[in-house]
């Protein structure tokens, strides 16, 4: 038997993808293809009340013009359980539907022409007058609101916690009550969003970037009022997306439609400024926390309050508080989720969404309580560890955070680092030292997939998965290899098409435990159709071409007696510019415990991204908001920062020993989230340590830190 | 983006009739700027004129002077050896520019002139006075952590952005033009203007004229130069305050002194009076500071750009310490 799991190997869509090869959503050739350009909103709130068309209908090359004024009414039907990469409050953004404007970038219009040029030049002929009432632009916590009912039931609520903590924090020996924040954030993928529409009679075709084909496909139904048989949806490969590619946003049904409108294939690519509009963003939150103690430094209460924005459409709300709720110890916790309405697009899920906001808020008041109570920061969370999950009053199915500390902390050499801040100075340079927990809830969902094997012996497996990145492709062959005893060059693995066995989404680093479980329940029922001998001599045997085997796998009992969340400790060395305000990441230690590490290789390049996703958000990330226009005024990648090579120095990834076999068979916990929670609060710890000054409001720039230095 | 027309000039004569006989021309040679810029509709042009052919390449440089082609790469440059021997303050703030990437395609008379980074320019959609004159300034109530404290106006606030033109004032140099009234020489330290009430005209060009060399007098400060620059990010980012330093020391003493601040000023900013304070005293950590201190005399701030009264002096005294040696 070949032992692929746990095996270094490079990913297996890696020549194809540095070749050129692999096709990504607006790659795909179609004849007859037509180029669409949308034409967006420059208000933030108001109505339309003139729409010219006619020199963009008149330009050369145009096909058509739709917008409110000739769309078709189009029945948005309500799916009857909103999906969970939805609001679970308010309506999606109807497309054309109607003359308001909700939000500056809405999409009001767009041009169908031959060539992609003709459209973009044509869609700015189109003039529009509005009426414009008062947007809502400031993020005023007095407008703020607690999540409905809907919101609550999908583990949002409004107030959440245990025991009593007003008066036990009051009642504390050492407390602390501080704020912070962090500002918007974009995903910015390498690749836009893209979609192609192709219709033959009543079956739409799309070639869509997406990490849940299955949702597009019941989404555009629900919307164009249409069988799901009559949907398919294309996904092979997506550049990055980072949860911008979970919902189907609105330009697929505006691809949709344009293309029904045209009788033609019709591809819709965003811009870059366009995607800052049209596929979400991580929310700005502000959050105060106050935390009660007692001498020996056990917490004694938690009072976690968050408030995020969200758009006046709909209500997306966070698992902010999920954090303060389980990560530790305490007997009286209390928190407190609102949000703000703005004229703004609909915030989505970012990587870690929610967690990485509010580990970042508790793990800063960790790190402050600790210096109140006269403790090293990993000794003061050893003697609050949560050896069970006291929110949900459930064992662990398994959990080795003391194993991350322990392992980080070594790496790094923490016991080496000056505990009073603002002492260890090299020139011009403080250099200090912090750490954080990292936190992410584990979860599965029922998967299927499909394993067949040919005459000649190899075999292809099939799900309706996707693969933003993180090595699915990877990660599934090595699974498929191993359980039938086979090399991955006899494994194909094809996934992203809703022909295929349905899928979970790809998102909150489920799909490992998710979709991985069916394609070993899939190889395995495969192997028992062909007996345990040579399969290739059963398939002869059997005078078959090709003999399949699908299954189903899902979470069990397991997942009402047991709470399963993936942890890590992260440990950050930073050099802080004492004259210029600058801040450098000379390194990161990063310990994970994330159960069976299929792929060691792919897991540290995967938690590596999650490392420099943390970076940027600490230091550098942020959509500069103009709350009197309500636009994000720096929706390009030259203006909005994200990490270069330059600002990433030495990153080191440990994974703790253990699997998880009571989660799920495979062992596996997810990576992809865990990777980024922790890192922000390290570097904003760690900077207190060099600086002796607590930033709590994200990204530290200079000009933050120069108030202070 | 709208369509234009697109020709490529042979020569001077050739780009500088096609500019003059085309609607909206702009020259275009590494468009690592104007690229940004057509995207976002702040251009619109009705031709661009493809400059990048003329055989403006050169990279002569000795003790004696330097002339280099305007459209010389920024990493021919940068990389060169004599320019690093006899003006090093030049190839350090070409290193410290942009990316790798972008060195190996802007050229050096574009990078002069680059336009401004400020947020509003550059969303065509908002008011602002540079793009559209008259229609307002959106960034002095707006996001304007960027903007310039020094030389704006009622109308302006927006920062010249480049690097390179801070250390060609710093070193005195000139660049050459060809134009429809024929050929001109003008100081760098001329080439930008102040915003004042006509923030749509970033420079003394005439319309029509080209960039052809940059001229660089005898080898000045080789020994005592530096440019500090503070950004967000590593690299590949603008400065949110440079400075280019280069002295002249007799012993321990400033005997000439030349400080550019950049990043700050809505043209390439030179400090006289933190040279004064300079030319003729002992350097030393307490000197360096009174001078730099001298850098924000004038300046004003936005909002969220207040931060830079406080980093200017402290990037100026960084760079005249790291210049005399003592940093």
């Amino acid at each position: 038997m070949n032992a692929w799991v746990g095996k270094e190997i490079s990913r297996v869509d890696g020549p194809a993808k540095v070749t050129g090869q692999a096709t990504y959503a607006a790659e795909f050739q179609l004849r007859n293809k037509a180029y669409a350009a949308l034409v967006t909103a420059t208000i933030p709130s108001g109505t339309i009340e003139r729409l010219d068309v006619s020199a963009a209908e008149a330009a050369p090359g145009v096909i058509l013009v739709l917008s409110h004024l000739n769309a078709p009414g189009l029945p948005y039907a309500q799916p009857k359980k909103r999906p969970v990469v939805d609001p679970q409050a308010g309506e999606r953004l109807h497309v054309f539907q109607g003359p308001e404007v909700l939000f500056d970038g809405q999409p009001i219009a767009v041009v169908v022409a031959e060539t992609k040029e003709q459209a973009d030049s044509a869609a700015m002929l189109v003039s529009v007058d509005y009426r414009q009432t008062p947007p809502a632009g400031d993020m005023d916590p007095s407008r703020s609101h607690a999540p409905n009912e809907a919101v609550a039931k999908s583990g949002r609520p409004g107030e959440k916690g245990r025991g009593d903590a007003g008066p036990a924090y009051r009642g504390s020996a050492v407390t602390i009550d501080i704020t912070c924040s962090h500002e918007r954030e974009q995903h910015n993928a390498m690749e836009p969003h893209a979609t192609i529409a192709e219709w033959d009679g009543d079956h739409l075709t799309l070639y869509d970037k997406s990490q849940w084909v299955d949702n597009v496909r019941q989404e555009i139904a629900l919307i164009f009022g249409m069988a799901e048989d009559n949907v398919r949806v294309i996904s092979p490969f997506v550049g990055g997306a980072f949860g911008s590619a979970l919902r189907t946003w609105p330009h697929v049904t505006i691809a949709a439609l344009a293309a029904r409108q045209a009788n033609r294939p019709v591809q819709l690519e965003l811009s870059r400024r366009q995607c800052f509009f049209s596929a979400g963003a991580r929310p700005k939150t502000l959050q105060r926390l106050r935390l009660g103690a007692d001498h020996d430094g056990k917490l004694q209460a938690i009072i976690h309050e968050a408030i995020g924005q969200t758009s006046v459409y709909e209500d997306y709300a966070e698992i902010t508080l999920d954090a303060a709720n389980s990560l530790y110890a305490c007997s009286n916790v209390a928190t407190r989720y609102h949000l703000v309405k703005m004229n703004m697009n609909s915030p989505c899920p970012m990587r870690a969404p929610g967690t990485a906001t509010g580990v970042f808020g508790l793990e800063i008041a960790m790190d402050e309580m600790a210096e109140e109570c006269g403790l090293d920061p990993v000794e003061f969370r050893l003697r609050n560890h949560a050896d069970r999950d006291e929110e949900k009053d459930l064992p662990y199915s398994s959990k080795e955070l003391k194993a991350c500390y322990a392992l980080a902390a070594e790496a790094f050499g923490w016991s080496h680092r000056s505990t009073v801040p603002g002492r260890n100075r090299n020139d011009r340079w403080l250099i200090g030292h912090g750490m954080a927990t990292a936190f992410y809830p584990s979860h599965r969902s029922s998967s299927t997939a499909k394993a067949t094997m040919f005459a000649n012996g190899t075999v292809v497996v099939r799900t309706a998965a996707g693969d933003m990145g993180p090595g699915t492709y990877t990660a599934m062959t090595q699974l498929a290899a191993e359980t039938l005893d086979l090399t991955p060059e006899q494994v194909q693995f094809e996934l992203g098409d809703t022909d295929m066995p349905e899928a979970p989404v790809h998102g909150g680093s489920i799909t490992l435990a998710s979709v991985g479980n069916a394609v070993i329940a899939a190889c395995r029922s495969l192997r028992e159709k062909l007996g345990n001998g040579d399969p290739v001599a059963a398939m002869r045997q059997l005078g078959q071409e090709a003999v399949s085997a699908d299954a189903e796998s899902k979470p069990g009992e397991e997942a009402n007696i047991y709470s399963s969340s993936a942890f890590g400790a992260v440990f950050v060395e930073v050099a802080v510019d004492s004259r210029l305000g600058a801040v450098r990441i000379p390194r990161i230690v990063g310990a994970y415990d994330i159960g069976t590490v299929v792929n060691p290789k792919i897991a540290r390049s995967q938690c590596i991204g999650g490392m420099v996703g943390g970076l940027g958000m600490a230091l550098l990330e942020q959509a500069e908001w103009d709350p009197a226009l309500c636009r994000v005024m720096n929706a390009n990648l030259a203006e909005y920062l994200v990490p270069v090579n330059a600002d990433v120095q030495h990153l080191d990834v440990l994974f703790a020993p253990g699997e998880d076999k009571i989660f799920n068979p495979i062992g596996s916990k997810g990576v992809a989230e865990i990777a980024l929670t922790g890192v922000a609060p390290a570097i904003a710890n760690a900077i207190y340590n060099a600086t002796g000054h607590r930033l709590r409001n994200l990204p530290i720039t200079p000009d933050k830190l120069l108030e202070v230095l | 983006m709208n369509p234009f027309t697109y020709t490529r000039a042979g020569d001077a004569q050739q780009a500088i009739n096609a500019f003059q006989g085309s609607p909206g021309p702009f020259y275009v040679a590494g468009a690592t700027d104007v690229m940004q810029l057509l995207r976002e509709d702040v251009y619109s042009p009705g031709t661009l004129v493809d400059i990048s052919s003329l055989p403006y390449t050169q990279v002569e440089v000795g003790p004696r002077g330097a002339r280099i082609g305007a459209l010389a790469r920024l990493a021919d440059v940068a990389d060169d050896d004599a320019v690093l021997r006899y003006y090093p303050l030049l190839a350090r703030v070409l290193r410290e520019t942009a990316s790798t990437q972008i060195r190996n395609v802007a050229t050096m008379g574009g990078n002069l002139l680059q336009r401004t980074r400020c947020l509003y320019f550059r969303d065509a959609h908002t008011a602002c006075n540079k793009r559209r004159p008259g229609s307002g300034c959106a960034a002095m109530r707006g996001a304007n952590r960027i903007n310039a404290i020094l030389g704006t106006s009622e109308q302006c606030i927006a920062a010249y952005p480049g690097d390179m033109a801070v250390a060609l004032v710093v070193l005195d140099a000139h660049i050459q033009l060809e134009g429809p009234d024929g050929p001109r020489s003008v100081p760098v330290a001329e080439l930008h203007r102040v915003p004042a009430d006509d923030p749509a005209h970033d420079t003394t060009l005439r319309p029509g004229e080209i960039i052809t060399r940059i001229d660089l007098p005898a080898s000045r400060f080789a020994e005592s130069c530096a440019f500090v620059k503070a950004r967000d990010r590593m690299t590949f980012e603008w400065a949110l305050a440079s400075a280019a330093v280069g002295l002249e020391m007799d012993g321990g003493t400033v005997r000439v002194a030349r400080v550019a601040a950049g990043g700050v000023g809505t043209v390439p900013w030179p400090l006289p009076r933190v040279e004064h304070a300079l030319i003729g005293k002992a350097l030393s950590a307490e000197r360096a500071a009174k001078a730099a201190a001298l850098s924000v005399e004038g300046a004003r701030s936005a909002g969220d750009n207040g931060f830079k009264l406080k980093l200017l002096p402290r990037v100026v005294e960084q760079a005249i310490l790291a210049a005399g040696g003592q940093a």
